[in-house]
């Protein structure tokens, strides 16, 4: 089938959702959604419009990043609009059926309109407080459309990327990546069409040609970071299609996506997708009909946080304990099995589909001058909005909390802004106008890293809270280097003593000297940025740790 | 060997680097990884046990014992840890009568910690097997329990 006829059959599809023949509810089933309740709400809706007699269909949708909403349904009524509910349960199903029945809005659950058509009195969703401030680009189609549905995802501008990809050079894509400034949303924000050219490069070096790889890293093993998540499970597709195009810009043939055990659906909704595009032709051999072949693997393991290392990830894919390598040979000289490789995140080749289809200037258009495009942020912790949002690079931590997630609850007071992951750093509240991009936040002892947010309040402890954190990277440790192995360990023990209370004046010294060194002596980027909640937190809070000192 | 063993690894007896895939299957079978079998890939593959414990060992997903009959994993990843995750493990410890990575006499119960779900927005979580539960609290972890004791 040819691309043209395959896309006609999902505008046809898509007809059915944006201009339905009978009542559609569309449940919000994504991790949020389920654990809120979800299921559950789902079957009392399934078995009173059955009593009712109702001709309705459910779709399942992914996750909009209104996630302190759910579970969220929308309802769909022919000719009328969508609109979209959140805080559903059960007890509250009836009301939901009685808007179906008697057009009767419950006016305590209604968040807004999706799509065109409008209705008096209720906001189009994307007016919303939490949804007007974004730049909604990678997190177009999550929660609209069904991502079990590959039509749905062609409908709405999917596979077009690709299909414009294959009339291009590899060099051209290439340089379309290198000209929007693309960096990397794994955290270290390397430039992406660089890392793509530097593997092509070294394919053209004999005795290489012709085997490389493109892997896509999926681990998010970051506490407070879940944006990956998000895109898994409501946009696989969009994954695909960049590593698709990646492996035609690189001239691999085979790609991997490794993604922790411990994100269940989101495995089954790569594996659907994956099946899926295999079987409409875009995987596999002669992909629409080009000479080009790529076909992609899922890899899952319980892999822990330090698969989420680059050359830890390359191990774990063949095999072995997932230790990182020395560097260089950086993977894309020597990656799996030594061949070149291109190891991004899930959200990077996310962009590269948009990118392609609608040009380098599409992505720049937002950002600041070296932190090009938009950025997946995590929001979660003491707020009173929290999720996923899409937001231009170069935003300030104070938007972000005030005026798109409705500040800390009442009566509760920030005290600081944890980014980046367990290995971030902390933002105290006097610099939430700090812009939040890849370099910004250096400057201040913290780095933005995969987008992780968590806020805390002035209750909140924090040398506990430091502790905390090198607790998880001492634990995660792979014990290759004896700098974060016996370090991050001798961290502990000292912020043990700090927090019991019997720590000295010198144990201070002690953890600032030992940050230093572990910092400087790792060997790979996990146990040297594992001391950073505590360079961050004794520079911005020293008198909490002055104030637990035994003089 | 059993049979269902064999046909594992001969699906998979060109790829020695398919190690982990190989004890996944095994472990899906039985719930955790038998010692004999390990025997068995090590002559199988001509690899040392050791480095196949090495591996097995190293990621948190294998078990080398019966596994309980429910699992309960609690999460303190840093939202959940915010929001009080830890309280709910330990009032789960006191209900369970049993320490975090612990099995109760009975193997009916086995409570772990986990750093991150990925729900984070909806902290603290917890997950009872493998279904999440979100916005928890002691009290309604611990009626989960007793639903799960009948």
């Amino acid at each position: 089938m040819t691309f043209q006829k395959i896309k006609l059959t999902a505008i046809n599809e898509w007809e059915k959702i944006t201009n339905p023949s009978k009542i559609l509810i569309f449940v919000g089933m994504a991790t949020c959604g389920k654990s809120a309740g979800a299921d559950d709400v789902e079957t009392a809706l399934v078995t009173l419009c059955r009593k009712k007699k109702i001709n309705f269909e459910i779709i399942p949708v992914g996750c909009i990043g209104l996630c302190y909403l759910e579970p969220l349904i929308d309802v769909s009524k022919p000719g009328g609009p969508r609109i979209c509910f959140g805080n559903v349960t059960v007890e509250n199903v009836p009301k939901i059926v009685d808007y179906i029945l008697h057009n009767s809005i419950p006016k305590n659950l209604v968040i807004g309109t999706v799509g065109e058509k409008s209705i008096d009195g209720i906001s189009n969703l994307l007016e919303i407080p939490f949804m007007k401030h974004q730049v909604r680009r990678i997190l177009r189609r999550c929660g609209f459309i069904n991502p079990e549905n590959i039509y749905h995802y062609i409908a709405e501008g999917g596979y077009s990327g690709l299909e414009k990809a294959l009339k291009m050079s590899p060099e051209g894509i290439i340089n379309e990546i290198k000209k929007s400034g693309l960096r990397g949303r794994g955290g270290v924000g390397f430039p992406t069409g660089i890392k793509w050219e530097l593997c092509r490069h070294s394919i053209a070096q004999p005795p290489n040609r012709p085997i490389a790889y493109i892997i896509c890293n999926a681990e998010e093993g970051e506490p407070g970071t879940f944006k990956d998540r998000v895109l898994l499970e409501s946009d696989p597709h969009s994954i695909i299609e960049g590593m698709v195009i990646a492996g035609y810009a690189i001239g691999a043939k085979v790609g991997y996506i490794y993604i922790n055990n411990e994100y269940s659906l989101s495995i089954e909704r790569i594996q659907k997708a994956i099946k899926d595009a295999t079987e409409l032709g875009f995987l596999g051999k002669n992909i629409l009909g080009s000479n080009f072949c790529f076909q992609i693997f899922v890899v899952t393991i319980a892999g822990g946080y330090v698969s989420g290392e680059e050359t830890a990830l390359l191990e774990l894919i063949s095999g072995k304990r997932a230790i990182p390598r020395f560097r260089p040979p950086y993977p894309v000289e020597k990656g799996l099995s030594d061949k070149p490789t291109v190891i991004n995140n899930v959200e990077t080749y996310a962009n590269v589909p948009q990118i392609i289809l609608n040009g380098a200037d599409w992505l720049n258009k937002y950002g600041t001058e070296k932190s090009k495009g938009t950025k997946l942020f995590s929001i979660s912790g003491i707020v009173n909005n929290s999720g996923v949002v899409e937001l231009p690079l170069g935003i300030s931590l104070k938007k972000i909390i005030f005026n798109i997630c409705g500040g800390l609850p009442k009566g509760k007071k920030l005290k600081a802004v944890f980014i980046g992951g367990p290995t971030g750093g902390c933002v105290p509240g006097k610099y939430l106008d700090k812009p939040v991009d890849f370099e910004s936040l250096s400057e201040i002892s913290a780095s933005m890293g995969s987008g992780g947010i968590v806020i805390v309040d002035t209750k909140m402890d924090i040398t506990q809270m430091c502790k905390y954190f090198v607790e998880f990277s001492s634990n995660e440790s792979c014990g290759k280097c004896t700098p974060c192995r016996v370090g991050t360990k001798q961290l502990l023990n000292i912020l043990e003593k700090i927090t019991s209370g019997n720590a000295k004046k010198e144990d201070l010294e002690k953890l600032k000297e030992l940050s230093q060194t572990i910092k400087l002596t790792s060997l790979c980027g996990l146990g040297q940025a594992a001391p950073n909640p505590v360079i961050s937190t004794l520079k911005h809070f020293s008198n909490e740790y002055e104030n637990k000192i035994n003089h | 060997m059993e049979q269902w063993l064999l046909e594992i690894l001969n699906t998979h007896k060109n790829n020695p680097d398919a190690l982990i895939p190989i004890l996944q299957k095994i472990q899906n079978k039985l719930g955790y990884i038998p010692e004999k079998a390990v025997g068995h890939i090590s002559n199988f593959f001509k690899i040392s046990a050791s480095k196949i414990f090495g591996v097995a060992s190293f990621y948190s997903q294998f078990r080398f014992t019966k596994p309980p009959k429910h699992s309960i994993k609690v999460c303190l990843g840093t939202a959940c840890y915010v929001r009080a995750g830890a309280e709910i493990l330990d009032s789960l410890e006191k209900e369970l009568g049993i320490t975090c990575g612990g099995i109760t006499p009975d193997k009916k119960f086995g409570l772990e910690s986990v750093s991150c779900f990925g729900c984070c927005a909806l902290s603290p979580v917890v997950v009872i097997d493998n279904k999440v539960y979100s916005r928890m609290t002691p009290q309604k972890a611990k009626k989960e329990i007793k639903k799960l004791r009948k």
